[in-house]
């Protein structure tokens, strides 16, 4: 029977990522969160003995180290996330592949992959890659950092994979049958009618899985890799384990992390908004 | 003062409604009695809609009053529940409850408000089902029923709380057009019956052959009311008469 | 049963793959009880991520201004730092602020250990994400199906546990069913603190066998599996949820 467009009922819309009371970052959240780190240090302050520095004396004579921590951090990342958003797009396409093998293969793979959790992944590339490649009479060393590199870009490969594969059926099927009836081979149909497309709509959550990535890096430091949660725990231990230091320096981890995560977040969610309009 | 069946049933007196700063209806009046069935008509906008859901309290009124069965709804500590009671009112997007089956839909009201026995109220909604043609639907969810089939099982879902008095607000409005019929029809049966009902529509000829009397509102106040055949071959404001040749 | 322990035994003793958690029953019990702490950290988090998701939805809702902003700073901090930086600054930063207790051998322990410590933060680390999720539910149930409601006479209580929630409960079912996939995985950070959950007592294993490359695979392939059936029966639930002709 026939139904009119008014008919589909208005509450199958998707849950929306919008915020009805918008929360921006200002210059004023800064103050806000630094003084947050200091008033939940002040039992601690209190009871601190007054021949020793300062927790924040203490907190700024590590920072420049932490700050290269965290540089570190975003190195992974970005490293990560390319080697995973190359694999990633390669399975991504082989899960839409005419070849029912190549689809069942990059299936399985990207399921394999997305159902692990990251730390199991990071463990296994940890574990199980050599700490040298010898090809003929070349030794490449690969240090840690290298395989959390490679570590990391498994489940951001998975996870591209899907938002690609999401990306390509999410547009309506019209749009390829129009081309293909304009004798577009399917390989012209995929690259230049479609892809082009669906780029817009496969930002946003690839942004999003690299802010997750971003976050995930800290992982690296339970298998020893420099990061900055590894050389914030070595901080701590150096200045002998004061437990007052605990807050201000997992604070300043936190911070560091947000500081450059939300504005990827709201930068994110503008995106969405934006495309949401145009499509 | 206890109301009688010989006052009207809803009785409208200088109704005033804003929203913001904007006035909707500007100074309404109109008495409708027992048995009556009342057209609204007019252009969008004119403030119909408005008009109908104040009478059972969606909306609140800034000045005026709405005495039903002699009840004030203008009123802070009106219990509105027992005015809904009294009043039934089907929506231009039929708002059935997606998640429950037509016959559900019918019998949630008289189970969950008037805490009615389960047995009688499934009685009565397979009797409204079959009032309103829809017999084999019971089960069908209102994704799975035209338009017009959810608007009938609409109308079934608020006569089966035995109201007084049923508003219908566009109810034709959002149909195809070969299934505006069998709503108008399933309205005239109800009206046959006796059912005291206010109608807002775009449907003149429908109009013509229900109604007891008919109002045309613009801009929030009525500019002419009458019996239907005086209304319509005899209007006498400008305004109704350029609105009746832009329909007709 | 036997004979599958001395066949991973025979395994072990002819090609050297070594999967101790078979066929060594002290392994074996560490496995199982890793396993179970692995599936009581999820289903307590899940309970508790569920509960803040609710009353954080709820509060978001609130008229005070600064209630709004809490709820929302709440969501953006646990959404934009690392989980583990949040796991550790709960365990050690917090954890050492809180008065010790002493223990049955007469020694000083912290009041609360580990486990709980993972359920406190992975549960504020979901519940964010849960927030969000439950309030997009309630927005996307149209004011028009409560308001249908409210003119059947529904109370305020009824809209609530009949109309909105089923409605709303079946839009994030999805989002929601990838948000507890997401904690199952997240849990494995607790690792990091020494609650001997699953990959935990794996690591325990493969440091006493040294038999990694087993231990990685076979973790690989139970958390597969895991989250697999995990996966699945999620969307046979929504599938056994969905209503005909409701949503695409």
């Amino acid at each position: 029977m026939k139904q009119k467009n008014n008919n589909v009922l208005p509450v199958m819309m998707a849950p929306r990522n919008r915020q009805t009371d918008p929360f921006r970052l200002k210059a004023w959240h800064g103050v806000v969160l630094a003084s947050i780190v200091v008033l939940a240090s002040i039992p601690a302050f209190a009871a601190e003995e007054p021949t020793r520095a300062s927790m924040f004396e203490v907190l700024v004579r590590w920072m420049p180290l932490l700050l290269q921590g965290f540089v570190f951090n975003v190195v992974i990342s970005i490293s990560a996330m390319a080697v995973g958003t190359i694999t990633g797009a390669a399975l991504g396409l082989g899960q839409i592949s005419l070849n029912g093998w190549v689809r069942k293969f990059a299936w399985i793979t990207t399921q394999f992959f997305r159902n692990a959790p990251w730390l199991v992944l990071l463990f296994f590339a940890m574990f199980l890659l050599p700490f040298e490649i010898k090809i003929g009479s070349l030794i490449i060393p690969l240090p840690d950092w290298l395989k959390a590199i490679f570590g990391l870009s498994l489940p951001v490969m998975a996870n591209v994979s899907e938002i690609v594969r999401g990306g390509v059926i999410s547009l309506p099927s019209g749009q390829w049958e129009a081309a293909e009836s304009l004798a577009f081979s399917r390989t012209q149909v995929l690259w230049r009618i479609i892809l082009p497309q669906c780029v817009k709509r496969m930002l946003p959550p690839w942004m999003n899985l690299y802010s997750i990535l971003t976050m995930a890096t800290v992982l690296a430091s339970i298998v020893g890799v420099s990061e900055m949660m590894t050389l914030t725990g070595q901080a701590l231990a150096a200045e002998g384990g004061r437990t007052d230091l605990l807050i201000p320096f997992y604070s300043f981890v936190l911070l560091m992390f947000f500081i450059y995560c939300y504005p990827i977040a709201r930068w994110t969610i503008r995106l969405e908004k934006k495309f949401a309009v145009i499509n | 003062m206890a109301w009688s069946e010989d006052q009207p049933m809803v009785s409208i007196k200088d109704l005033h409604k804003s929203f913001g700063a904007l006035e909707v209806l500007k100074g309404i009046s109109m008495d409708v009695m027992k048995g009556e069935v009342v057209c609204i008509i007019g252009p969008s906008g004119s403030g119909k809609s408005t008009l109908i859901r104040c009478v059972n309290a969606l909306n609140d009124i800034q000045q005026g009053s709405i005495l039903v069965e002699g009840q004030e709804v203008n009123d802070h500590n009106l219990d509105k529940l027992e005015l809904r009671k009294k009043v039934g009112m089907v929506f231009q997007q039929y708002n059935l409850f997606p998640h429950k089956t037509a016959l559900e839909n019918i019998m949630m009201a008289p189970l969950l408000v008037l805490k009615q026995d389960k047995a009688e109220v499934e009685k009565l909604a397979r009797q409204l089902i079959k009032k309103v043609r829809l017999e084999g639907k019971e089960e069908s969810y209102p994704g799975e029923l035209s338009g017009g089939q959810q608007q009938r099982v609409a109308i079934a879902r608020s006569l089966a709380m035995n109201p007084d008095v049923m508003l219908f607000d566009e109810v034709t409005a959002a149909l195809d057009p070969e299934t505006v019929n069998e709503v108008l029809l399933a309205i005239k049966e109800l009206a046959q019956d006796g059912m005291t009902c206010m109608l807002v529509t775009h449907e003149m000829a429908f109009a013509r052959e229900i109604a007891d009397h008919i109002y045309f509102t613009d801009r929030g106040v009525i500019v002419e009311h009458g019996p239907p055949d005086t209304f319509f071959d005899d209007a006498k404001d400008p305004r109704t008469v350029e609105f009746l040749g832009q329909i007709l | 049963m036997e004979a599958f322990y001395e066949w991973a035994r025979v395994l072990y003793d002819s090609t050297g793959i070594n999967l101790p958690f078979i066929y060594d029953s002290y392994d074996r019990g560490r496995m199982i009880d890793g396993f179970f702490t692995t599936v009581k950290l999820s289903v307590i988090c899940l309970f508790f991520s569920v509960i803040i998701g609710i009353i954080g939805a709820w509060l978001q809702n609130s008229p005070l201004k600064w209630t709004r902003r809490i709820v929302n700073g709440y969501i953006q901090l646990f959404r934009n730092t690392p989980p583990l930086v949040q796991l550790y600054f709960f365990y050690f930063a917090i954890g050492t602020l809180l008065p010790k207790v002493t223990n049955d051998y007469g020694g000083q322990e912290p009041i609360l250990g580990g486990f709980t410590w993972a359920v406190i933060s992975l549960s504020f680390f979901a519940g964010a994400y849960n927030v969000e999720i439950f309030r997009s539910g309630i927005e996307a149930v149209p004011d028009s199906t409560i308001e249908a409601a409210e003119a059947l006479g529904f109370t305020r209580l009824h809209i609530y546990k009949d109309i909105t929630l089923p409605l709303a409960f079946r839009v994030v079912l999805p989002a929601l069913n990838n948000n507890l996939v997401n904690l199952v995985k997240t849990t494995t950070l607790a690792y990091a603190i020494a609650v001997p959950e699953m990959l935990y007592e794996a690591n325990q294993i493969w440091s006493d066998n040294v038999n990694v490359t087993e231990m990685m695979i076979f973790m690989l392939l139970t958390y597969f599996v895991l989250v697999g059936i995990l996966v699945w029966g999620m969307n046979r639930w929504e599938r056994a949820l969905k209503i005909p002709g409701f949503g695409a």
